[in-house]
């Protein structure tokens, strides 16, 4: 069983979350809401990491890559809470002169943050390479990504993905978060996935599922794809999950994919997350 | 007039390819630096990265016709401290994935060397499809992007072995067809250092990449014709060494620019940029007018299009006579 402290935490990355958007009038809160448990599993409980030195290169470190930059909000909240930077600056997301650019980015050198993202499907590519630079190096962490499952329309995944099934890359764990919703609508009506298990496991990749809001199914996912070292296959989880999970009139729909919410939305909204660590 | 600090010899009797340059630099830097890897999109024989994969099976990886994916694990594997070196043609290595070099490369301040075969109408028979023209415009607009189009083979090597050693991205061009070897290869690359190869105060002729030989002919013709022109050779294109082209219109009062890539966002472009700020005297341009290539051999496609000794000459007399109009 995982601590129930985590989803303590998670409610606070969530208040986080939806304070910051309407701090900065824009963003996108649904898909951050939908894997704030993820991040906050990943970053407080499953991945070694030195928050309080954080190096580029993360040697002996596990790394963790969003390759679906637009939720910057929920790794912005979980990067500052677990201590990589202070959680004042949560404030400043998407303002004038800021580190927390409104998609991720190394050039105002925010620690935690190695890649620039936001232009979708490229995550996969970078994170398979840092894997692959582990393993010249001998470094035997892990190295986890997250991809939207609108994202996977993006050609460039499949490229990865075939790549990384051919050169065995077993060190790499990617968790899709399947919300069904992208910015027109639908998945199913936008353009659909179809079978995303079938998809993955012809590319050569073994597939799990779990439901992206019940830490222990997140938990099962993850020491599964750390076990999956030395299979000589990739692994990749179909995780479940609600858009906009926690805030009632959020959930469910791609309409809170990238709005941010007014005054009252967000006084409602805050009504129903437990403030547990204390807001920024 | 000519430099001997540079120039090997203007008979030169030996051709090589610049790309054999590149294969021959990228083994050299390959055994200095165990991080230097080397990705390839299916073009192994073409970018003559063979002697790199022998050599260091473990430290070559080939990616596939898959070249977003290549750029996006080059950016991915500078984590960890390797220095990745990206294989493919020059087309493929921009326009094909510009994109990924902006976010992942260019933005992330990633240190990758993206290495580009076949540029320009050189590559030849292929046609348009795969003669780019547009890839150094591209590349140099980049921020954090260093771009660099060496003249020969020994150049291309020396080049391949110096930004190995430089940290930041980098966009290399070179070319397909064997071009003459007249450039020294015993002095040291300068990154964004421009090379003076003639002296001469009655023009200046700038010219990159395989131009650089063909400003070297026009040079020469000219001389014999008492005009004496100063040839510089800029094989980084950025950043560009400015100061070395200004000091030289300050004497020659004109200039005429030569490239193998369109007469809009290359070497020619950025110059006129420099001139129009500093110093604007007259000023010609030889590269490809708005137009793409087509089908045909390295010569006849220069010769059609207008990237010869010839075309530079003419373009000195416009750009001498604009000059002598200008003072009357």
């Amino acid at each position: 069983m995982v601590s129930t402290d985590l989803s303590s935490v998670a409610s606070q990355v969530r208040r986080d979350i939806v304070r910051m958007v309407h701090g900065a009038s824009s963003g996108h809160p649904g898909g951050s809401l939908g894997c704030a448990d993820l991040l906050t599993l990943l970053y407080f409980d499953a991945m070694k990491l030195d928050p309080a030195s954080f190096s580029m290169d993360g040697k002996d470190e596990d790394l963790f890559f969003l390759s679906n930059g637009h939720i910057s909000p929920v790794w912005y909240s979980v990067l500052a809470r677990r201590g990589f930077f202070p959680v004042e600056e949560l404030a400043t997301f998407r303002k004038l002169n800021s580190r927390l650019q409104g998609h991720p980015a190394t050039e105002e050198g925010l620690p935690g943050i190695r890649i620039a993202s936001g232009s979708l499907g490229q995550g996969l590519s970078v994170a398979l390479g840092a894997a692959q630079s582990k393993l010249l190096n001998g470094d035997d962490r892990t190295v986890f990504t997250l991809h939207g499952d609108g994202e996977l329309q993006e050609g460039q995944i499949w490229e990865a993905a075939m790549y990384a099934a051919h050169k065995g890359i077993d060190n790499i764990v990617s968790f899709v978060d399947c919300n069904g919703q992208q910015i027109d609508g639908s998945t199913e009506d936008v353009m659909s996935l179809g079978d995303l298990a079938a998809k993955w496991s012809a590319f050569g990749w073994h597939v799990l599922t779990c439901d992206g809001h019940d830490m222990d199914s997140l938990s099962e996912a993850v020491v599964a794809g750390k076990a999956n070292r030395g299979s000589g296959k990739p692994i990749v989880v179909l995780m479940t999950t609600s858009m906009g999970k926690g805030v009632d009139f959020m959930e469910g729909t791609h309409k809170w994919h990238g709005i941010a919410p007014n005054d009252a939305q967000l006084e409602s909204a805050l009504s129903q997350l437990e403030q547990t660590l204390g807001d920024y | 007039m000519v430099n001997s600090r540079y120039i090997l010899t203007t008979e030169p009797t030996e051709k090589k390819d610049t790309r054999s340059g590149f294969g021959a630099g990228l083994l050299e830097a390959g055994k200095h630096n165990k991080n230097i890897v080397a990705l390839c999109a299916d073009l192994t024989g073409s970018l003559k990265m063979g002697d790199f994969q022998k050599a260091f099976p473990d430290r070559f990886y080939q990616v596939g016709i898959a070249e977003a994916n290549m750029m996006g694990l080059a950016a991915g594997m500078t984590i960890g401290g390797k220095i990745p070196f990206t294989g493919t043609f020059a087309n493929f290595s921009t326009g094909r994935v510009y994109d990924q070099i902006r976010q992942s490369i260019a933005y992330s301040e990633k240190n990758v060397k993206i290495c580009a075969s076949h540029a320009g109408l050189t590559l030849g028979e292929d046609g348009a499809t795969h003669q780019i023209l547009e890839d150094m415009g591209m590349m140099t607009m980049l921020p954090n992007m260093t771009v660099i189009c060496p003249a020969d083979y020994g150049q291309t090597k020396l080049a391949t072995e110096a930004i190995a050693n430089h940290v930041g991205p980098v966009y290399l061009r070179f070319g397909r067809p064997a071009v003459p070897m007249f450039l020294r290869s015993d002095v040291p690359f300068e990154i964004g250092k421009a090379q003076k190869l003639t002296e001469g105060n009655d023009v200046t002729i700038v010219a990159t990449g395989h131009l650089v030989w063909e400003a070297m002919v026009a040079a020469m013709a000219l001389e014999n014709r008492g005009i004496r022109a100063e040839v510089i050779n800029v094989h980084t294109i950025k950043p560009l060494d400015g100061k070395t082209l200004i000091e030289s219109v300050s004497r020659t009062g004109c200039m005429v620019t030569a490239e193998e890539h369109q007469r809009l966002g290359g070497l020619g472009s950025q110059v006129a940029q420099l001139l129009a700020e500093h110093n604007p005297v007259p000023m010609e341009q030889v590269a490809v007018n708005d137009s793409f290539g087509e089908s045909g051999t390295p010569a006849q496609l220069m010769e059609k299009y207008g990237l010869t000794s010839e075309a530079i000459i003419q373009k000195v007399e416009t750009v001498i006579a604009r000059r002598a109009a200008a003072d009357l």
